[in-house]
């Protein structure tokens, strides 16, 4: 695979960056759409994630890299009949997986099928896991989710909400876990996210070309370097690099510590009243957001500038469509902030 | 379009424009040189866009070559033909390319014969290194153009499909022929964007496509030396504030216009990027994404787009105005002088009317566009025999094989065959195993508004009118509806809101509709059915929705007069009606006349009075019909 561009070379987009770190931090948050114009460097950034993050135990020879501290009802059916029958799991060090959902995979790659080769060479019926499986506890990218083929966003985002990818086709009955954060890019121009699949995602960012003439001299500079040699670029960014897996690594760790105030709760609930955003996810999207981002900060508990920080992204693609309003989202969530917080 | 400029290259010797006709012959003879050097230098740039292109394929991403097929075009590829090293691969991607042949899938001879799966690479990964010509770039689907992007991206393929898991390296710039007519076809931005090139050859005549003076040996120098090419502060800065000047929004834009010069510095034999190596790049890479045009330096009374003036990057040096300051000019201004003389000419001119829509098109129009029961949501497979558009569903094939085999083997056996060919035991699939994939599309419906913009009164019609259309878009994705809309007023129709399913690209077009001028009833009709031919070609279902209050006072040739004009608007809708396309005229007018009425008899249309329309009750209707 040719190396990715490391993220910590990415000028500007904080908040895309951010977005990604609070979702690497906190796998519960539910993934990230980040929706903007061309050529703003949404895939550089998601696909530099996966060099980012820190490695994870994974049960040895298991196809669908379960964990081995996990309860039994989070195993594949193999792992958790070896471990009841007092078999020991061995345990290896693995990347987190990063998986691209190509364009135009087939319903059998992304879900599974049966395993052709064993049953043509030796008549055997098998199971061949697809790319759900291989995402558990990592993140499935797709690049342009507005394009996605309706009948496979139907099944990610059945898997997506049970966590569990059952298939039944072709004579196999199969179920695994598949537990993943979706991370979604795509442009508005080419087409509208259905809503289903849009509330589906935790965070939601915006990005916009950068309109300033130095930030866009260094963009063109960094891309530039990075390709006339890639591993020395790589080489040169490792230090910054692996100072934000640290990051990401505490933040982590200190996740279950940082304390949520009730006014904390208080204040969530007044946004998303105040917009009027549907449904519950909103606002508990919100608090782990805020939650996430303070452990990222090394803050003890979650105050205020967290929770306006992270509004934005947690709530603007929850808001029910105005026609009549033609502020664009991003607006109104700022325009409550400020009203609520007096910011 | 009614903003079409003359266009330098279509205007024969003999032809001159009227005004210049009435100068004296010297005039004329001037300005026919005039256009004939502009057209050299387009030639020109054309041809160093090639050689540019030969020598950096990778790093350039593409080329969209814009021209219809005709001898021009041809030049133009023989002559990248011949820079292009002979032992690179130069691959043709036909139009309706299947996915698996594009990206590598399952090779079903080679499956069958070994037994097991056995992979087969794709177009593009054996295009690695080399260079790849898409044809009528235009109609590319949407799939084959998202695709090609990521192979761009990537510099690889990864396929995830039919049970095989595999990565390319597909290393190779894209030479895409666009063979667009007119404003609504064109390359899919999602590929545009990944080009460094945007040429238009379309009107540059057989006799200015003269032999280029490059060839391969220096391209060979350029490649060997581009590594080592160095770009300056200074020179970058001149590219990226070009590049904000001229509204180039997307960053890929300025780091190809980095890549152009310094393949040109490469390709001078220089080490260093000069200035002229800019400039060419503005012309080639910047100049025709522009979206609005640079501040002048002297304040002319011209009319502003509604994007802030990039004042930040022009005030440094304020000295520069003077003309005889030439040469102390900021490089930038340039640089930006040279991109502002490459702008086409009609886009020039609707640049300065302030009249260009985001030109952003859908990914690839033609979506939709292929045959009925090839097309669409695969809806699982049936038992059946490939061929006459069928296509094979080989996996399912194979599986539908699979649990005979052992029986089939032994019956082999039986009859005194042999199962083996070569060491491989062979896989036996009978007629009876063929598997074909079914596909369901439904046609989904486009309505189009057609909207009198006439008037006082059009003030609110259109209001309406926006209401509805924003209406129907907001929960479009669920019935699988697109919605277009048209406006005529004044000399003629206009086409406001291109068939879309995006709120946000409705909106923005919306957004500043005009108002106002005479009631240009039968131009309006006409554009209605040509738009709705146009929808009915790609395989939908166009609904016509005409909002008017049927009193046409401009008649089809743009002159006024009430008889004349209501008399084409009949004829309009006598040919509308020969179209039968199914429609609603409402009638705005305050109290209901019989105009309106007589107007949706003559085009077999439903009638609905509304005076007091709202947003909500015309989407309501709408749907009604539809």
């Amino acid at each position: 695979m040719p190396a990715a561009f490391p993220f910590s070379a990415i000028v500007a987009q904080d908040e895309m960056k951010l977005a990604i770190l609070i979702a690497a931090t906190d796998q519960s948050i539910g993934g990230v759409l980040v929706f903007g114009d061309r050529g703003t460097g949404k895939s550089t950034a998601i696909r530099a994630l996966a060099a980012l993050l820190p490695p994870m135990r994974v049960v040895e020879g298991c196809a669908y890299n379960c964990d081995p501290d996990a309860p039994d009802g989070a195993l594949c059916a193999a792992c958790r009949e070896r471990r009841n029958n007092g078999g020991k799991l061995k345990v290896r060090k693995g990347q987190v997986p990063v998986v691209d959902l190509p364009l135009g995979a087939t319903e059998d790659r992304v879900i599974g099928a049966l395993d052709l080769e064993s049953a043509l060479t030796r008549g055997e019926k098998r199971f061949e896991p697809g790319l759900l499986a291989r995402a558990h506890r990592g993140f499935l990218y797709i690049d342009e989710a507005n394009l996605l083929e309706d009948h496979l966003v139907d099944a990610l985002l059945d898997v997506a909400a049970s966590g569990e990818n059952v298939v039944e086709r072709e004579g196999l009955s199969v179920r695994h876990p598949a537990r993943f954060v979706l991370v979604g890019s795509g442009n508005p121009e080419e087409g509208e996210l259905r809503p289903q699949l849009l509330d589906r995602f935790g965070l939601s960012v915006e990005v916009t070309t950068p309109q300033d003439l130095k930030t866009r001299m260094q963009v063109v500079r960094l891309r530039d370097e990075f390709e006339r040699d890639p591993d020395a670029f790589i080489e040169k960014h490792k230090r910054k690099d692996s100072k934000i897996r640290r990051r990401i690594l505490k933040a982590k760790a200190h996740l279950d510590q940082v304390e949520v105030p009730d006014e904390g709760l208080e204040r969530a609930s007044q946004l998303c009243m105040k917009l009027g955003t549907d449904g519950l996810r909103g606002e508990l999207t919100l608090i782990r957001a805020a939650r996430a981002f303070a452990a990222l900060e090394g803050d003890e508990s979650v105050a205020d500038k967290h929770l306006m920080r992270v509004a934005p992204p947690a709530l603007r693609h929850r808001l029910r469509r105005n026609v009549l309003d033609d502020a664009g989202s991003t607006t109104r969530v700022n325009r409550a902030v400020e009203e609520l917080f007096g910011a | 379009m009614s903003t079409a400029a003359p266009l330098p290259g279509q205007i024969a010797p003999g032809q001159v424009p009227a005004d210049a006709a009435t100068v004296d012959a010297a005039a004329a003879a001037e300005w026919q040189a005039q256009q004939a050097s502009q057209l050299a230098a387009r030639w020109s740039d054309a041809c160093l866009a090639a050689a540019l292109f030969a020598a950096d394929p990778v790093g350039t991403g593409g080329v969209n070559l814009r021209a219809l097929p005709g001898p021009v075009r041809d030049i133009w590829l023989e002559l990248l033909r011949e820079l292009l090293p002979p032992e690179e691969p130069y691959r043709r991607v036909p139009l309706h390319i299947a996915d698996g042949r594009l990206l590598g899938g399952l090779d079903l001879a080679a499956t069958l014969h070994a037994g097991r799966p056995v992979a087969e690479r794709g177009l593009l990964a054996e295009a690695d290194g080399g260079v790849v010509l898409l044809a009528m770039a235009e109609r590319v689907a949407r799939n084959t153009a998202a695709h090609l992007g990521a192979a761009l991206d990537n510099r690889e393929v990864m396929v995830e499909r039919d049970g095989i898991t595999a990565r390319t390296p597909a290393r190779f710039g894209v030479v895409a022929l666009d063979e667009g007519a007119n404003d609504e076809e064109q390359v899919p931005d999602t590929l545009k964007d990944r080009f460094a090139v945007l040429l238009d050859l379309s009107d540059i005549p057989y006799s200015a496509a003269l032999p280029a003076d490059q060839d391969l040996d220096a391209i060979r120098g350029a490649r060997a030396r581009l590594p080592h090419v160095q770009l300056s502060d200074d020179m970058l800065e001149a590219i990226c504030g070009t590049a904000l000047a001229l509204g180039v929004g997307s960053l890929r834009a300025s780091l190809f216009a980095q890549r152009i010069a310094c393949a040109a510095a490469a390709l001078d034999g220089r080490d260093v990027v000069e200035m002229d190596d800019v400039s060419a790049a503005a012309r080639l890479v910047l100049a025709p994404r522009a979206t609005r045009i640079p501040v002048p330096d002297p304040p002319e009374d011209q009319q502003q787009p509604d994007e802030p003036p990039p004042e930040d990057n022009q005030d440094d040096d304020p000295d520069s105005q003077s003309p005889e300051q030439d040469i102390d000019k900021p490089l930038e201004d340039v640089v930006l002088e040279a991109a502002q003389a490459a702008i086409p000419d009609n886009l020039l001119a609707m640049l300065k009317m302030g009249t260009l829509r985001t030109r952003s098109r859908s990914g690839g129009k033609s979506g939709a566009s292929q045959s009925g029961s090839l097309r669409g949501r695969p809806a699982g497979t049936r038992r059946g025999e490939p061929g006459a558009g069928a296509r094979l569903a080989v996996i399912d094939t194979l599986r539908a094989a699979a649990p005979w085999q052992r029986l089939r083997r032994a019956e082999r056996l039986r009859q005194g065959r042999s199962i083996t060919q070569g060491g491989e035991v062979l896989v036996e699939v009978r007629q009876d195993d063929f598997r074909v994939t079914r596909y369901r599309q439904r046609s989904e419906t486009t309505t189009i508004f057609v909207v009198d913009a006439s008037g006082s009164a059009a003030l609110h019609r259109l209001a309406e009118a926006k209401g509805a259309v924003e209406l129907l878009l907001a929960d479009c994705y669920v019935r699988r509806d697109r919605v277009a809309m048209l406006a005529f007023r004044g000399p003629g129709a206009e086409l406001l809101l291109p068939p879309t399913r995006s709120l946000v690209r409705a909106k923005r077009s919306l957004a500043g509709l005009p108002g106002g001028g005479g009631t240009p009833l039968a131009a309006g009709i006409d554009a209605a059915v040509e738009l709705a031919d146009g929808v009915q070609r790609r395989g939908g279902t166009p609904v016509v929705v005409l909002l008017t209050d049927g009193r046409a006072n401009v008649s089809r040739d743009g002159i006024g007069g009430r008889a004349r004009a209501t008399e084409d608007a009949l004829a309009s809708a006598r040919a509308f009606r020969t179209a039968e396309l199914k429609a609603l005229v409402v009638d705005m007018s305050p109290r209901p006349r019989p105009d309106a009425e007589q107007l949706a008899r003559a085009m077999g249309a439903v009638y609905l009075p509304l005076p007091h329309a709202d947003a909500a009750a015309l989407s309501g209707a709408v749907q009604a019909v539809a």
